[in-house]
């Protein structure tokens, strides 16, 4: 919607839209954020994605914050509301790590409960508009705001590599070191002679490392893939609104002459909130209500842009099941694998 | 999309969250939900026995209420039985009373006329013997005639 004034390209757009505010080293040894893909690709592995860092570290925040609240506050007596909400997701965390988990820890539990909310909020960040904080940071002043940190692949991989981490230290301190390696050599090929085990050593050890490592890559990937999917189809479909807003820009230029003035854009927000308002006080029959805002979204953004709202409700719902669903695959995927390395085979 | 540190940061941010979690959230918020399920067990348990309580009194009292019942049953049939007596008993009485009075009444009648009589027969004598002595103008020596009299009054 900005963009469409700045008349940049649909592809610009996208990259614009994927592309994290990256702090390093340049080549020429200068400390600084990257302008453009191509800078950030070229100073290597040790720059960091500041927005990703700063929304995960926002979110986890108040993930501490709203249920540290709840367990300074936490008594048997009745619970309030929001106490009651807190609980239940963690009495369903408990839950989910009870069935799954077989054994006792300490651990395992805060972890699942961390990794699901944390998951879950840094997710929900995809439910923003996309042109949303973006748009506020490019008028503060910073060129690239990439508000999902989970469609980092480095956030991903970042939290399974330590769930990986896990995975060795439970499966060394459980079944010790010789137990961790005979699992690792000893199946699926099985032999009692020492000939067999020496022939079957090297066959074991390539799968089972294999199956080993694919639990952090496949754990990562499957979250960044799915919200990163999430997230281009949403820019896709914003694209949708500036494609609609181009071709009625072209009709109110008509109206207004080259730049529509700030006014109408102001006009035709405050309008739709309006008839919001005006509805929820009940002077306004729901009926109506949705012929109004149909009205209102033709008049401001044509057909292109009332299919984009169309859209973008629809994915967003849909959205919301994901999001949800895969915070609690990471989640119970992480309890899965530890309950593994604390079993002996 | 390139791999840099950032993972690294967002490694160590994890497990500041995780600690974080099972230092100051879990523990409180588990503890709470465990002290709220024990209280909810023992109200339940409670409000079992009380019912079981009230089960009971109402059983006694219902007990109690059948055996005032047919306590009151067994007054009334006493007093029921006891009216009937006293009835009967004043029933007799006042049969006899009756009887008693009317067999005087019956006498004292008999008496008065019997009394009437005897004064009508004098007076019908001394009538006679005024009528005869005006018949005949002279006196009638009473004693003479006293027969002659006496037999006549009887006739009367």
């Amino acid at each position: 919607m900005a963009s469409a004034n700045e008349k940049i390209t649909a592809g610009e757009y996208i990259r614009h839209h994927l592309q994290n505010l990256t702090y390093g080293r340049h080549p020429d040894g200068s400390w600084g954020f990257a302008h453009g893909a191509e800078e950030a690709q070229a100073m290597g592995f040790w720059a960091f994605h500041v927005d990703t860092i700063f929304w995960a570290l926002l979110l986890g925040g108040a993930f501490f914050l709203i249920f540290g609240r709840v367990a300074r506050q936490a008594e048997a007596g009745v619970p309030t509301r929001f106490q009651a909400s807190v609980e239940a997701i963690v009495e369903f965390v408990d839950t989910s790590v009870r069935e799954s988990f077989h054994g006792t820890s300490r651990f395992i539990a805060p972890l699942a409960l961390t990794l699901f909310v944390w998951i879950f909020f840094m997710n929900f960040m995809d439910l923003i508009p996309v042109d949303w904080l973006p748009w506020v940071a490019v008028k503060a002043g910073v060129e690239y705001q990439k508000v999902v940190p989970t469609t980092d692949v480095n956030a991903t991989m970042g939290m399974a590599i330590t769930v990986f981490v896990l995975i060795l230290f439970y499966s060394i301190r459980i079944k010790g070191v010789g137990g961790f390696i005979q699992e690792l050599t000893g199946q699926p090929f099985q032999s009692n002679s020492l000939i067999g085990k020496i022939l079957f050593f090297l066959p074991n050890l390539l799968l089972e490392l294999v199956a080993l490592l694919a639990k952090p890559i496949s754990l990562g990937l499957r979250l960044f893939g799915n919200l990163y999917a999430g997230e281009l189809i949403f820019i896709l479909i914003a694209l949708v609104f500036t494609a609609g807003s181009g071709l009625v820009a072209t009709g109110l230029s008509s109206v207004f002459g080259e730049h529509i003035p700030a006014w109408f854009w102001v006009v035709a927000t405050a309008s739709v909130f309006l008839t919001l308002w005006l509805n929820m006080q009940g002077r306004l029959t729901t009926r109506r209500t949705l012929w109004l805002l149909l009205a209102e979204m033709l008049l401001v953004g044509g057909l292109a842009f009332l299919g984009g709202q169309l859209m973008h409700f629809m994915w967003a719902a849909f959205h919301l099941l994901v999001i949800t669903l895969q915070a609690f695959i990471f989640m119970m995927l992480t309890i899965v694998y530890l309950s593994m390395a604390h079993e002996h085979h | 999309m390139n791999i840099n540190a950032t993972l690294i940061l967002q490694s160590i941010a994890m497990m500041i969250f995780v600690w974080f979690c099972m230092k100051f959230i879990w523990p409180p918020i588990l503890k709470a939900m465990d002290e709220r399920r024990a209280r909810i067990a023992d109200g339940l348990a409670a409000s079992d026995r009380a019912e079981q309580e009230l089960e009971a009194a109402r059983e006694a009292a219902g007990e109690q209420i059948r055996q005032a019942r047919g306590q009151a049953g067994e007054i009334i049939e006493q007093a029921n039985q006891r009216q009937s007596q006293i009835l009967d008993q004043a029933r007799e009485e006042a049969q006899s009373e009756k009887s008693r009075q009317v067999a005087a009444a019956e006498s004292e009648i008999s008496q008065a006329a019997n009394q009437a009589r005897e004064e009508l027969r004098a007076e019908i004598a001394r009538l006679a013997v005024l009528g005869a002595e005006r018949i005949l103008e002279k006196e009638i020596d009473a004693e003479t005639h006293r027969q002659m009299l006496d037999k006549l009054i009887a006739e009367i």
